[in-house]
């Protein structure tokens, strides 16, 4: 279970957070929606310790994620940041293979191997596994950072919009990806999405936070209706139910 | 199955290290022989450690132009020489052991690295602020040595300069023994940090994503860069360009940023360029120029035009 106590951050005198309490259990896929700003980043980085905790407490299967040693930390959880810089010169296969560090540091067994054949199959890469990065398009790209922090083989996976580049196509297969990776292995999936109809369609409970707080929190069923969409985005939208599954109409 | 590039690269330096000590082998040759390994040892852990601490620094920094004589580690150590001249004066200066003062420098120009580093270590390290701040300390170091300089005399001055520009003709052979023992551990940790190091080039978040606890790590590989740093100039004095001649070239013939192929092939460019460069200006060309001045100039050259590339991309 992931453990948010009472955490506020700030940069310099600007509040980004204030005062969020979450519980995470464990298994499933959690979407955090909301507008630009809404501070869903901060709060996935936060949990990740890619930023210092200023107040409050976090912590992850009940290890504290600011004293736990880091490397400790990165076979439990494993995150998917926007802009992750990728070094030029440098395979697909390889790139993938940097997702088992925290487990051999560097050394790849025939296990590793495995993994990350099965991680490039899961994403769609091994014809690709061969080319150089920078090579590749945006999407690609994606698909192969995705792959990588699945190969780290972590029970937690935050993943700060992954959707990012990709076509409708790698979208769905994405989403329905993790969608197996959390029915078929227990993992717990924590992602940022702006689509607010893959996370209708996709998660199993949606976190909603704007201006730094949580506005709003359950089920896709019981979340995504016209008043609470309209006080999440400042807008009204229709809602449709299809098949059973809320579809949020909000192009017009 | 070592790549065979790399092997390439591994018997072009072999041959230029036979080439140096054998060309125009004459007289009491145990004596030429010995002089030479002398001065091979010397010419050696220069390219081994300027090969080495670029890598890493621009690894570390994630910028491909990068040396670290822009943490004006160098600038300190020449003011730190003529710091020296100015309070000893030149005899004194002369008379210093030269182990003593060599594990001084080691140290002082470690110190630094930390010193530049503690403050920034506190919250998460940014890098631009700290190359920032290495900037202004290389000018500001470069300016008191310049001051020191008007303040002394000029025999002194004669003694201080000698050390002040880079000579590989004239290598301080009496540091010899400590620089290697310096240089062989310093080679040892970048080579079991290769994995390590290729993670670290991701960047802070992917790193600390991956298990890297990053401000440790990028403090302890700055220090080893400024050890490497510190056996480069006090051997053959301060070089800028010549480290980042040797990776771009590196580079482009593995045609891989992985450290465990980059590392060793940076090395092999290096001691090609370096003892290669010297065997030929020796006996090719009669010593009638200096290696020095061509490598910078090389360098030189190098360094513009990976600006011009980079800034077309």
């Amino acid at each position: 279970m992931i453990r948010v106590e009472k955490v506020s951050l700030k940069h310099g005198s600007t509040p980004i957070l204030h005062d969020i309490s979450l519980d995470i259990p464990k298994g499933g896929i959690t979407a955090l929606i909301g507008p630009n700003g809404a501070g869903k980043s901060s709060l996935l980085s936060l949990i990740a310790r890619l930023q210092p905790l200023q107040t409050g407490k976090i912590s992850i299967e009940g290890y504290p994620v600011d004293t736990t040693p880091n490397r400790d930390l990165a076979k439990i959880i494993a995150i998917l940041r926007q802009d992750s810089i990728v070094t030029s010169r440098l395979r697909v296969r390889e790139l993938v293979g940097f997702g088992r560090f925290p487990h051999g540091r560097g050394r790849l067994t025939e296990e590793d191997q495995r993994i990350i054949d099965q991680s490039l199959q899961q994403f769609d890469l091994t014809d690709l596994a061969g080319r150089f990065i920078e090579t590749l398009s945006g999407g690609q790209r994606q698909r192969a950072l995705v792959a990588m922090a699945f190969a780290q083989g972590t029970d937690y996976l935050l993943l700060d919009e992954p959707l990012n580049n990709l076509d409708m196509y790698f979208a769905r297969e994405l989403m329905r990806s993790l969608r197996k990776i959390a029915d078929g292995k227990g993992k717990t999936v924590v992602i940022v999405l702006h689509d607010i109809n893959q996370a209708g369609v996709y998660a199993d409970r949606i976190v909603a936070m704007k201006s730094g707080r949580i506005i709003a929190d359950g089920p896709p069923s019981e979340l995504l209706t016209p008043e609470t969409l309209h006080a999440i985005f400042g807008f009204g939208m229709r809602v449709e139910t299809i098949d059973g599954i809320p579809i949020v109409v909000h192009l017009r | 199955m070592p790549d065979r590039r790399l092997l390439c690269l591994g018997a072009a330096a072999i041959v230029c290290i036979a080439a140096y000590m054998t060309i125009g082998l004459g007289g009491n040759i145990g004596f030429v022989l010995s002089l030479r390994a002398t001065k091979l040892a010397a010419l050696l852990q220069v390219s081994l450690s300027i090969a080495l601490s670029t890598v890493i620094f621009q690894t570390v920094t994630n910028n491909r132009i990068l040396t670290p004589s822009i943490m004006g580690l160098d600038a300190l150590y020449l003011f730190g020489q003529m710091l020296l001249v100015f309070l000893l004066g030149g005899l004194g200066y002369s008379a210093l052991d030269p182990q003593l003062k060599f594990g001084g420098e080691v140290m002082l120009l470690m110190g630094l690295a930390i010193g530049l580093l503690l403050p920034m270590l506190r919250r998460r390290t940014d890098m631009g602020l700290m190359l920032l701040a290495g900037v202004i300390f290389g000018v500001l170091f470069r300016s008191l040595q310049s001051l020191l300089a008007r303040l002394v005399d000029p025999n002194d001055f004669a003694v201080a300069q000698s050390a002040s520009f880079a000579n590989f003709n004239d290598v301080r052979t009496d540091v010899l023994i400590f620089a290697t023992i310096l240089t062989a551990v310093a080679a040892v940790i970048a080579w079991r940090a290769r994995h390590l190091l290729d993670i670290v080039a991701l960047g802070a978040d992917s790193a600390t994503g991956l298990g890297v606890a990053w401000a440790r790590t990028v403090a302890g590989l700055l220090l080893l860069v400024s050890s490497l740093v510190a056996v480069s100039t006090a051997l053959v004095g301060p070089i800028a360009f010549f480290g980042l001649l040797v990776v771009a070239i590196a580079e482009r013939v593995v045609d891989t940023r992985r450290h465990s192929m980059l590392l060793p092939a940076a090395a092999f460019t290096a001691v090609i360029i370096l003892v290669g460069g010297q065997t030929l200006f020796q006996h090719g060309l009669g010593n009638s120029s200096t290696l020095g001045v061509v490598i910078e100039f090389a360098g030189g050259l190098a360094f513009l035009i990976l600006l011009f590339l980079g800034s077309r991309r």
